[in-house]
């Protein structure tokens, strides 16, 4: 299925939430996800299906003012 | 205080557009800040690092919502947040203009209000307006950031006397100045103003030494606080003479 993965798109085997950040190679702990525009908190990613064309946004800590 | 923590160091750092991480980390040692801002981005290779500077800071951390241009977007990056820095603390930005960075006034009480209801502990980036103000307040927030000026313009307080009168008004909210700071005399204008902090970013990382201008800002800082602590004196019109005029000699 083909997703969009901070705003690029991306062809996955991954069913859910969890299971993207993993396939990825993310650590799941240093990054925040948000599936189509709402928050998706750390203890819903592996019970958060994933769907063709949705949109993924994985975030971290970067320098701010 | 700020939501119930004190602070020693009255400034609050911005943590991006410094040359590179040695100077950003020896920057926030010399300033001696306690609270320093970061915000959320699109995961890069580059990220590990800089959640060790964080972490080697020994700061509290302030993430923001820098960018958003809605509530929705705000709230979103908000809970985001909470979660990757456990700390319910937020700078709540919600841009209303994209050539001055202006708040948006309604989208940001929209945000605070659900935030504050949330458990967020909100300082929300306003303008000097006082109804605003007075909203956010009844949103719930008990910190309030009213711009000096444009972010990043280093243009100082550019309405003084607005924002002496939110001082005034609200004497028992923490006011920080965040924004348009360019020089350590505004910082501590601010601060003599009887502001509880001052938050900035730009004017220490596009010095020419910006460590040396970290110093500079904190003890500006420092000192602004310490001459509203010391009660300054009213302004007058005219001249009075400090050296007693008893016991002048008559040489005329």
């Amino acid at each position: 299925m083909r997703i969009d993965l901070n705003g690029a798109p991306v062809d996955t085997a991954a069913t859910t939430l969890a299971a993207l950040i993993d396939e990825r190679g993310c650590d799941a702990a240093s990054v925040a996800s948000a599936l189509n525009g709402a928050f998706v908190p750390r203890s819903l990613r592996a019970a958060t299906p994933l769907s063709d064309g949705a949109r993924v946004e994985l975030l971290m800590p970067m320098q701010g003012g | 205080m700020f939501y119930g923590t004190d602070l020693t160091s009255r400034l609050m750092l911005g943590t991006a557009q410094y040359p590179s991480p040695q100077v950003l980390r020896d920057a926030i040692a010399a300033s001696g800040a306690e609270v320093i801002t970061v915000s959320l981005r699109r995961e890069g290779p580059q990220g590990g690092a800089f959640r060790d500077i964080l972490a080697a800071s020994g700061c509290r951390i302030l993430p923001n919502t820098a960018g958003c241009h809605t509530a929705r977007e705000a709230i979103t990056t908000a809970h985001m947040a909470r979660e990757l820095f456990g700390t319910p603390w937020i700078k709540l930005e919600v841009i209303g203009n994209a050539d001055t960075l202006q708040p948006d006034p309604f989208g940001l009480v929209d945000a605070a209000r659900a935030l504050c209801a949330d458990g967020f502990q909100v300082f929300p980036y306003t303008t000097e307006d006082l109804v605003v103000a007075e909203r956010l307040i009844d949103a719930g927030c008990r910190v309030l950031m009213p711009w000096g000026a444009p972010i990043g313009s280093g243009q100082g307080l550019r309405n003084a006397p607005a924002l002496a009168a939110l001082r005034a008004h609200f004497p028992d909210v923490a006011l920080v100045v965040d924004a348009g700071i360019g020089a350590p005399s505004q910082a501590a204008l601010a601060m003599e103003m009887g502001y509880d902090a001052v938050l900035l970013n730009t004017a220490v990382a596009r010095a020419l030494d910006p460590v040396a201008m970290a110093r500079a800002f904190g003890q500006a800082v420092a000192a602004g606080r310490a001459a509203h602590g010391a009660g300054l004196m009213p302004p007058r019109d005219m001249a009075a003479p400090s050296t007693p005029v008893f016991g002048m000699a008559n040489l005329a």
